[in-house]
């Protein structure tokens, strides 16, 4: 169980999540949705911190900080933490000097330690469960917008996280090479994998998760089962919202 | 043999000697040093306390915005009239590693923030720590991109070592001022001192296009293609 207890988050005087509280249950998939600027992102941030909150709890595994106004965290309880989390990104952010192995197998020889072998062998599996085994050797930039994505995801997973955050991870591919990311994401949380995705693209959102929670201003709108929150909203924002989405998706064609 | 020819191949003995023993440590030990020095300053503007970043600054305010040769002089005979005295060589050896790092101080704060900042999360978010995101991810980055303006600086040092001269250290040009001494030959002596200096830069630029030649690798990561 992950849980996030009214986390704030300023930057300077504006206030970009108003004690947001999450909630993530293990091997559970949870789309975080909602407006451009509303903060999906930052939350996202918040969670493997690489956004201090200003205050609020958060709750992962091993670790449990607490964030105060004006204290800095214990740097190495924000490792501790971090070591927990894997996060994929809109846009990739493979290393380029690296090949796909070398990427996968970076964290698990630079931060955990393990021996070289040991680490060529998992980053292989992994490499291998998202379809990417026959590009190991293969540098980033030679590779398709989908098939780097899945080399991300492959790196995020290497050191076995808690939690996969991934942040609008088909936003940057088109429809095509989305669905690639998706089939992987789909396993993933089949598998049991405990995610939560900030994403524009429903396909994605109903196809994989299972709760759903729309944040509106840095607020938290409306959560619950993915399925009903998506096909009978409670509140009328978040109607209003998911109207926009589905009427985008049907305009380029997707879903 | 014409009387110019005869010249030269005399006095290519002691040209070249200067050169090996004087102008080449003088070039690598300025390099080595002033990258050290560069690197550090770099690392203090971008990253650094208030004061560090202020000190960083004006150190390299100074070292770009006056003469190499003002610096060499101000260092060779001015210090002893604060009571420091150096000998020739250290003189000069500190004077470029100064100037030269202060230049690459610039080029590597750019190339260190010229690798995007999603780089630094990445590494972040595998639980990498300051230092080894460093290490791991953006150095080797920003050394590719740091490549050619460095080995240009690298180059344009090489030449300006004969600026020791003026500090009495008996480097190359310094050895074909005093050959000039003694035979009255200027024009056939720099001659052949340019040409010297000539085929070493020359060399040089052609390790510095293997080199990056070579660093364009990795699926074209910093080749032409974008
Ligand atoms: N580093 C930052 N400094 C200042 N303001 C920021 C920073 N990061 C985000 N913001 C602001 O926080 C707000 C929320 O941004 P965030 O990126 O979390 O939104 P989002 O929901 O992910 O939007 P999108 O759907 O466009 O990705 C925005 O108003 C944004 O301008
Ligand atoms: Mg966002």
């Amino acid at each position: 169980m992950i849980t996030l207890t009214r986390i704030v988050k300023r930057f300077g005087e504006q206030t970009v999540l108003h004690e947001v509280d999450l909630t993530l249950g293990e091997g559970t998939v949870t789309a975080l949705i909602g407006p451009s600027g509303s903060g999906k992102s930052t939350l996202l941030r918040c969670v493997n911190l690489l956004e201090m909150p200003q205050s609020g709890e958060l709750k992962l595994g091993d670790s449990h900080l607490v964030f105060t106004p004006g204290k800095p965290a214990d740097r190495r309880a924000v490792l501790a933490l971090r070591q927990q989390t894997g996060m994929v990104f809109q846009n990739f952010q493979l290393f380029p000097h690296r090949t796909a192995l070398g990427n996968v197998m970076e964290g698990l020889v630079t931060v955990q330690r393990w021996p070289e072998d040991k680490a060529r062998r998992r980053a292989l599996d992994l490499l291998d469960k998202v379809g990417m085994a026959h590009k190991a050797d293969a540098f980033p930039a030679s590779l398709s917008g989908g098939q780097q994505q899945r080399v991300a995801i492959a790196r995020a997973l290497a050191p076995s996280p808690r939690v996969l955050l991934c942040d609008e991870p088909t936003s940057a591919l088109d429809p095509e090479l989305a669905g690639e990311v998706v089939a992987v994401l789909r396993q993933l949380a089949e598998e049991g994998t405990t995610m939560l995705m900030a994403t524009h693209d429903l396909r994605l959102a109903a196809s994989v998760a299972h709760q759903a929670v729309f944040l509106e201003a840095g607020k938290v709108v409306e959560s619950g089962p993915s399925r009903e929150l998506f096909s009978s909203p409670r509140q009328a924002r978040t109607a209003g919202f998911i109207a926009t989405l589905t009427a985008a998706a049907g305009g380029h064609g997707a879903n | 043999m014409p009387h110019w020819m005869q010249l030269m191949l005399d006095s290519l003995g002691p040209l070249l000697w200067a050169g090996l023993v004087f102008t080449v440590p003088l070039t690598l030990l300025s390099f080595a040093g002033g990258l050290v020095l560069g690197y550090l300053t770099a690392l203090a503007r971008l990253f650094g306390p208030r004061p560090l970043v202020a000190i960083a600054r004006f150190y390299v305010w100074i070292f770009r915005g006056t003469p190499l040769l003002v610096q060499l002089f101000l260092i060779f005979y001015g210090l002893p009239s604060v009571g420091i005295v150096l000998d020739a060589f250290p003189a000069a050896l500190i004077g470029f590693i100064l100037n030269v790092g202060a230049y690459t101080s610039e080029i590597v704060r750019s190339a260190i923030s010229a690798v995007p900042s999603g780089q630094w999360e990445a590494s972040y978010s595998i639980g990498m720590n300051w230092r080894q995101a460093m290490a791991r991810t953006i150095l080797p980055q920003a050394g590719r991109i740091a490549v050619p303006p460095l080995s240009n600086s690298f180059i344009a040092l090489v030449k300006d070592t004969s600026l020791a001269a003026a500090v009495t250290v008996p480097e190359l040009f310094q050895a074909a001022q005093r050959i000039v001494a003694t035979t009255y030959e200027p024009l056939i002596l720099y001659i052949e001192a340019a040409l010297i200096y000539l085929v070493l830069s020359s060399a040089l630029s052609l390790l510095q296009s293997r080199l990056e030649t070579r660093l364009g690798g990795y699926g074209g990561f910093l080749g032409e293609k974008a």
